[in-house]
């Protein structure tokens, strides 16, 4: 494996039943976790790549517990990882070897709905679903929807600052959290924000959304439920040319049409998941187009017409609309089965997560496919085709040696490509372990240091999930001294860890 | 007390290194239409005025894309009028300061737009300043320039910095240019009122039309004593006009227990929302509050504070009150806080604002660690004037 993690800490490794013995003073009962067999569904996430075994999981169930599980830690020099359901795609969850993994799963009540503030308080390990689940019965739902949204948490949404197909209307965690309580390093709690819009002072909030549990364990959530849309329609559209599809995206947006959900496929993902679901995909479009409205009927009738006369403009080839929410969902089962349709016609795959300019799509598109003779490994595309988040799945085998690290560097080649055109590295995933060391490609020194100077603020002694997001862990105190003259001097060279 | 028009970035690094070297402090400064808030200087040392309207203009603009990047120092009203010409908006619906001073409005820039986090009656169903702001470039009190977030709608690369320059009332960094998300102007509005609601059944009625796929996209409520004698809670619908008619016709028959729901003539709509977004029903100079509570809350704040002078309104469905209450502040700040929220004194006497802090305080973890915040972007102080609270020791 080509990741470089930081370099465990010897002393804290032979303490490892000293640490143990705190943590079930703290958590007594079930909540600590020390066998090996135990602890092996936890050495890794989403991103399967990467593993280690943590040197302990501790589950506590009360914020007095996660406090004083900090606060200890803290005190006595240990690392941290906090992790929800572990279903993160870019290794934001991976342990250390020396570090507790902290495990928010118990945290899984909804403690108290407000229907006429429409705002919902959730515990950290409630999945995304389950607050839909406990407010649908009103008519309301929590509009971001991740694809993984029956497994992963609440926290771990606001940690990633995770999306769905439907942000592109509705927004990403962040513009759809309203509060957070949350437990600092040094096992400080304090609440940002509440039931209210905007702070009294800095937008902590915001920052603490995304920040890939690296300045703070959210114990508790505050979200914003809206009412659930009378109505939605999609159309599916086939397109001979992938310039044609993206001119139609285009054209709707300059239409004044923002869709609920904007999605594309590109010919290798339209065949694996025809292949898959029998969706009734056509099979001859080099791209495929899902475009769903939502909102009161007459609106979705009107704007699926307007829709489906600018695909003509455009030359689709395919214009099927939906009559009906089973065809809705038809149109849509190809595309939610996706990866897993990819999946089964590859024994691996990768999954990335750069967006870019829209403008940039044909050429990006073309791009790729260079790429994919160059490192010999097939990719197939979808793409959150309304905000220009791409999701390249790179098809390789994990089993054939040598595989594995070119599915890596192409992805890498990839995301370099998404900052070249304007992009960015991550659009919903997070950069975790995964975009780590790429992170100088999107920011400079002075940029990087300016983020991590906001780490010193929460978490001086750099305790919590280190190894994350920042491609180097400069202390806190060299961070301070750390000048660059006229934006030019960058601090020598570094090595990682 | 100078003032520094730097027209680089490279000038604008150097000035602010220099401040921080001999100990100055900075007052930074776009239009200037928001100068009346906060504390009056009081600091011990001198403070200059950093000009930042030389970061002006236009840098990218691609409608299809929604996205729009500009000098920190552009005029907003330069910016809507290019943007509406293309069918667009800014969704937060930010406004200009000026005529809550009786001053003249146009001087107004984007860059103390979103440094001071402002939003209009549309905040409540499209988000703030923080909600639009994708990616900016600054320099810090370190006098280091940088940048943070993207020029694409959709990013989680890094801490969302930008979330929190949104509103930092030029405590941070001096921003040198924004990127925007831009959006569809509606192209239809209409307007619904009822009439002569009590302030808790005009919350009543908006909490239900919010629950509703009647999709609002703005909710007031006037009371009598600010609206020529007629109390008026609004609805705003807008978007495609098929869809606007239908919410138009459903509306009435969703809040028929609440009273009659007319719709409003366009002329009126339009005029009444420009002046709830500008707070002209509490013009004058008695000292104006922002109270932002659960909408629920609204009810209690104005409870307490009608009977002792105070002259309201509430947007955002009744989770912002506007008021001018000329008794103690301390009312103020304790209704907002029993209510859930907080309370921010906009405007007033001098002398007011020398002894009442512009912002609400904050609990003491919180306050600590946004002086941490601040420090780690602005070390020596840099752009601590005492505006708003007290100032880190160096
Ligand atoms: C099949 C599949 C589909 C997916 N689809 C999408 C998608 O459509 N959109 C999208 O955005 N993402 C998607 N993801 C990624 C992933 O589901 C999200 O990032 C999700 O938010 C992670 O939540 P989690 O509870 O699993 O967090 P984890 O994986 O456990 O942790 C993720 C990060 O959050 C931190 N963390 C977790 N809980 C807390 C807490 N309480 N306090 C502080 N930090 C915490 C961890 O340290 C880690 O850095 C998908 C993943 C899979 C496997």
């Amino acid at each position: 494996m080509s990741l470089i993690m930081p370099a465990p800490d010897r002393n804290v490794l032979d303490r490892r039943d000293e640490i143990i013995a705190a943590l079930k003073v703290i958590v007594p009962g079930e909540g600590v976790i020390t066998e090996t067999a135990a602890l092996r569904p936890y050495e890794s996430d989403g991103l399967t790549a990467y593993r280690q075994p943590p040197m302990v999981v501790v589950l506590p169930s009360t914020v007095e517990q996660v406090s004083a599980v900090l606060k200890w830690c803290f005190e006595n020099n240990v690392k941290v990882v906090p992790r929800g359901s572990g279903t993160s795609l870019s290794g934001g969850a991976l342990p250390l070897e020396d570090a507790v993994l902290l495990g928010l799963s118990k945290f899984n009540r909804v403690l108290d709905i407000n229907y006429a503030d429409r705002t919902a308080v959730v515990q950290p390990g409630v999945t995304n679903l389950a607050i839909t689940t406990a407010v649908e019965g009103r008519g309301f739902y929590y509009a971001p929807d991740p694809s993984s949204q029956i497994a992963c948490s609440i926290g771990g949404n606001v940690a990633e600052n995770s999306g769905g197909v439907h942000c592109l209307k509705y927004g990403l965690t962040t513009n759809n959290v309203l509060g957070v309580e949350i437990v600092m390093m040094d096992g400080e709690v304090i609440r940002l924000g509440g039931r209210h819009l905007d702070p009294a002072g800095l937008d902590l909030l915001g920052i603490v959304v995304g920040s890939e549990g690296l300045l703070g364990v959210v114990t508790e959530v505050t979200v914003r439920i809206l009412p659930k849309p009378e109505t939605a329609r999609a159309v599916l559209l086939g397109f001979p040319t992938v310039e044609s599809g993206g001119q139609c995206v285009a054209d709707i947006i300059a239409a004044g049409i923002i869709p609920a959900g904007m999605e594309m496929m590109d010919k290798p993902a339209i065949h694996a998941a025809e292949a898959f679901v029998k969706a009734g995909y056509p099979l001859e479009v080099e791209a495929l187009l899902i475009v769903e409205l939502d909102g009161p009927a007459a609106e979705c009738d009107y704007l699926i017409e307007e829709v489906a006369a600018i695909a003509r403009a455009n030359g689709a080839v395919t214009l099927r609309v939906s009559q009906n929410d089973g065809e809705r969902l038809a149109f849509w089962a190809g595309r939610k089965a996706a990866f897993p349709a990819v999946g089964r016609i590859s024994p691996d795959y990768y999954c990335m997560d750069g967006t870019i300019p829209r403008r940039r799509l044909p050429d990006v598109l073309k791009r790729m496919a260079e790429m994919s003779v160059k490192h010999g490994l097939a990719v197939a595309n979808v793409f959150h085709a309304g905000d220009g988040n791409l999701h390249p799945l790179i098809l390789y085998d994990a089993n054939q040696p040598g595989q594995l690290e070119r599915a890596e560097a192409f992805g890498n080649d990839i995301l370099r490509l998404c900052v070249e055109v304007g992009g960015v590295l991550t659009g919903e995933h997070g950069v975790g372990v995964e975009k780590r060391d790429l992170m100088p490609v999107m920011f400079t020194e002075t940029d990087l240091a300016h983020q991590q100077r906001l780490k010193c603020a929460f978490d001086p002694a750099l305790l919590l999930n280190p190894g994350k997001v920042f491609p180097q862990l400069h202390r806190c105190a060299e961070l301070g001294r750390m000048h660059v003259h006229h934006g030019k001097t960058a601090f020598p060279d570094i090595p990682r860890f | 007390m100078a003032t520094l028009s730097p027209t680089t970035s490279e000038a604008l690094c150097a000035a602010i290194a220099e401040a921080a070297s001999k100990h100055a402090r900075l007052e930074i400064r776009g239009g200037g239409s928001k100068a009346d808030i906060g504390s009056p200087w009081g600091g011990a040392r001198e403070v200059d005025i950093l000009d930042m309207r030389k970061f002006a203009g236009i840098v990218d603009y691609d409608p299809p894309e929604l996205v729009l990047t500009v000098g920190a120092g552009t005029p907003l009203a330069e910016i809507e009028t290019l943007i509406a010409a293309k069918g667009q908006m800014l969704a937060f619906e930010p406004w200009d300061h000026a005529p809550v001073f009786g001053r003249a409005p146009g001087a107004a820039t984007i860059g103390g737009v979103i440094a001071a986090g402002v939003a209009g009656p549309q905040r409540l169903s499209m988000g703030g300043a923080r909600d639009h702001l994708l990616g900016f470039e600054a320099v810090s009190g370190r006098g280091e320039k940088f940048v943070a977030g993207a020029k694409v709608v959709k990013n989680v690369t890094g801490y969302d910095l930008p979330k929190l320059v949104a509103g930092s009332w030029g405590r941070l960094v001096a921003l040198t240019q924004v990127t925007l998300k831009v959006l569809p102007r509606p192209r239809q509005q209409a307007t619904m009122i009822i009439e002569n609601q009590t302030p808790q059944q005009a919350h009543a009625a908006m909490a239900q039309a919010m629950g509703s796929h009647g999709e609002i996209a703005a909710a007031a409520y006037l009371p009598a004593a600010v609206n020529n004698g007629r109390a008026a809670t609004l609805f705003r619908v807008q978007g495609f006009a098929p869809s606007v008619d239908a919410r138009c016709g459903f509306l009435p028959r969703l809040l028929k227990d609440h009273g009659d729901v007319l719709r409003l003539p366009d002329a009126d709509a339009a005029r009444v929302w420009t002046a709830i977004r500008a707070v002209a029903p509490l013009a004058g100079s008695a000292a104006l509050w922002r109270v932002n509570v659960p909408p629920s809350g609204g009810c209690a704040v104005v409870a307490a504070l009608e009977p002792l002078g105070a002259r309201w309104f509430f947007d955002w469905a009744g989770g912002l009150v506007w008021l001018t209450f000329d008794g103690d502040a301390a009312l103020v700040r304790a209704a907002a806080e029993k209510a859930g929220g907080h309370a921010m004194l906009v405007r007033g006497p001098e002398g007011l604002r020398a002894r009442v802090p512009g912002q609400h305080p904050r609990s003491k973890g919180v306050d600590a660690l946004e002086a941490r915040v601040r420090r780690a972007f602005d070390p020596a102080g840099v752009f601590e004037t005492t505006r708003f609270g007290d100032v880190h020791a160096n």
